[in-house]
């Protein structure tokens, strides 16, 4: 400060509210340090081959975690390769066909709405509509189609956001050189919003890791090993439902802590793709 | 010819994606006709007066009462202390993040943020077992820890990531111009961001604030790892039971009424949710409109 000094009411009040900011910081990034710490060192010593590579046996008192494994790859692929035409396809429609704005301001509330369901619920639905309205018991693809319902607003958010960025001129210019509107939408508008509908996909993986509610009553707690075809329609528990089964109901706690360290490996990775993805395709769209 | 054919490929694609588009409304609509569907023949049974008021549940018992006050009381009270906790954290975080922090910090720190919105509930409730409730059980010396503290404690950290990330954008589109203007009118820098930023951006922090609430009301795994699970009426070092948890650790073995009232728990939960939803979009329409 030049000239005059502050009061000493004021200075007071500066240092005072820079002071609750930087325990704020602090307050915020203490949890974040300490759990990925904790979970680590009791977690790391945990996982050995033997761990990953088998599955449970009463027989051999053995715990492997080989068919959850199995079972969260073959959860957050189904759902993936439904939700990602779902959700681009609407976010097409939001942001390149749709004329009728109070249509457009329904399917943005609904999409609004879906986002705020607590996972819970969709468990539930999930539950009385695909596993007993639609007979397909509790198995994972009740329970990818549930996570299909969860991730359908994530992904038309991203692709809808990229979809912003695709310059009105390309549209324009492909117009105007004759074409249809589905031909451009293929050749120009998709092209276009590739970027969005990877960061839809990468956040959607990480939302499916980390997903249990909804999964407790669609996928089941099963841990047996299937391979991909059988596996869909019978019940298998994924990382996440396993380590709620193992440290609530069976207090096998240093498998749970095997398995948070490995949820963890993969928050840690999903995030750093989701950055990198992000900040390659800034790149490429400043060139 | 040709021209007709495609025009009618043109029209069918339109149909097609207008049908795509519609998915999220039929999900909802999916999602609301189940649960009132499922959730009235219990309310109607039991009554919705003795259903919404009554204190005690015994569902297990010969003869069982069906009463979720204590549910709903519990949830909250737990958004409540959580938000209570949770909020002035997550707002300075946010005002410090989006005008004090050098550039380095700010990726540090919004990583960290972004890595405790990535952490999977069940991480948070097993750490949560292991750690707070022995801590709280040694600290407040009783019987048992897992209460409805450890689950405010563990929901306080989880809605972080929401409040931190809302607030930020809602802080980062004041326009600078407000700013200038303070600080050419002799406001400290810190003084200009609590009195012009923030109120400016007073919508979207509010929105932040919805946001978490809803966050935490709807959150079942972590809590139920947590908070003891016993319905009793909520109490800060009292084992207590969720809206959310409630439908979690009975859904498993239930059948007939039971289950039935444990769609009803849903479709309260389900409507609580959509109280703040509205909420929510009014504060997010009001900060566009601003």
């Amino acid at each position: 400060m030049t000239g005059k000094k502050l009061s000493a009411k004021r200075r007071a009040y500066v240092g005072i509210m820079k002071t609750l900011m930087y325990i704020s910081a602090g307050l915020t990034c203490g949890p974040v340090i300490f759990m990925v710490a904790f979970v680590m060192i009791k977690g790391l010593p945990n996982i050995t081959w033997e761990l990953l590579s088998t599955s449970p046996s009463y027989l051999s008192d053995r715990i492997g975690i080989l068919p959850d494994i199995l079972n969260t790859i073959y959860i957050v692929v189904t759902s993936i390769i439904i939700v990602v035409p779902l959700g681009a396809g609407a976010a097409i429609y939001l942001n390149e066909y749709a004329s009728n704005k109070k249509l457009v301001s329904v399917i943005e509330y609904a999409a609004e709405t879906l986002s705020g369901i607590p996972s819970i619920i969709y468990g539930l639905v999930g539950m009385l509509f695909f596993c007993q309205f639609c007979g397909l018991k509790t198995s994972i693809i009740a329970g990818a189609l549930t996570l299909v319902m969860m991730n359908l607003p994530t992904v038309m958010r991203t692709t809808e956001e990229s979809l912003r960025t695709v310059p009105q001129s390309y549209r324009e210019g492909a117009f105007g050189l004759g074409a249809q509107k589905w031909r451009v939408i293929r050749t120009v508008v998709l092209p276009g919003c590739i970027d969005g509908i990877i960061t839809g996909c990468i956040l959607s993986v990480g939302r499916i890791l980390g997903e249990s509610a909804a999964l407790l009553f669609t996928a089941g707690i099963a841990h047996t090993l299937n391979n991909f075809i059988s596996g869909l329609t019978s019940s298998g528990s994924t990382l996440t439902v396993a380590l709620y089964v193992y440290a609530k109901e069976r207090g096998e706690f240093g498998i749970a802590f095997a398995i948070a360290a490995i949820l963890m490996i993969l928050t840690i990775i999903i995030n750093l793709a989701a950055e990198l993805v992000s900040k390659y395709f800034r790149r490429k769209k400043e060139l | 010819m040709k021209r007709r054919k495609k025009i009618t490929l043109e029209a069918v694609v339109h149909l097609i994606f207008l049908l795509l588009g519609l998915i999220t409304v039929g999900c909802v609509l999916l999602i609301t006709v189940y649960l009132i569907i499922s959730g009235i023949p219990a309310i109607r049974k039991i009554g919705l007066v003795p259903f919404l008021f009554g204190k005690t549940w015994t569902s297990t018992a010969s003869e069982p009462s069906y009463g979720i006050l204590p549910f709903i009381l519990t949830s909250i009270y737990g958004t409540a202390g959580a938000i209570l906790v949770g909020v002035p954290i997550g707002f300075l975080t946010a005002v410090y993040l989006a005008k004090l922090a050098p550039p380095r910090i700010k990726s540090i720190v919004e990583g960290a943020v972004s890595m405790l919105a990535g952490i999977p509930s069940v991480v948070y409730g097993l750490v949560g077992m292991l750690v707070l409730v022995p801590g709280i059980r040694k600290l407040f010396n009783i019987p048992d820890g897992a209460c409805l503290l450890a689950a405010i404690i563990v929901l306080a950290v989880m809605i972080l990531p929401s409040i931190i990330k809302v607030s930020v954008n809602a802080l980062e589109a004041v326009p600078k111009e407000y700013e200038d203007a303070s600080l050419a009118l002799g406001a400290t820098p810190v003084e200009t961001y609590f009195r012009v930023s923030v109120p400016a951006a007073r919508s979207g922090i509010a929105a932040a604030v919805v946001l978490g609430v809803g966050r935490a009301i709807g959150e079942a795994m972590a809590v139920m790892m947590v908070s003891g699970n016993v319905a009793n009426m909520p109490g800060l070092f009292e084992s207590v039971r969720f809206l959310t948890t409630a439908v979690a650790s009975e859904m498993a073995y239930s059948s007939g009424l039971q289950q039935q009232a444990l769609f009803s728990i849903a479709l309260v939960l389900y409507l609580f949710i959509m109280l703040i939803n509205a909420t929510l979009n009014f504060f997010l329409k009001n900060g566009r409109e601003d």
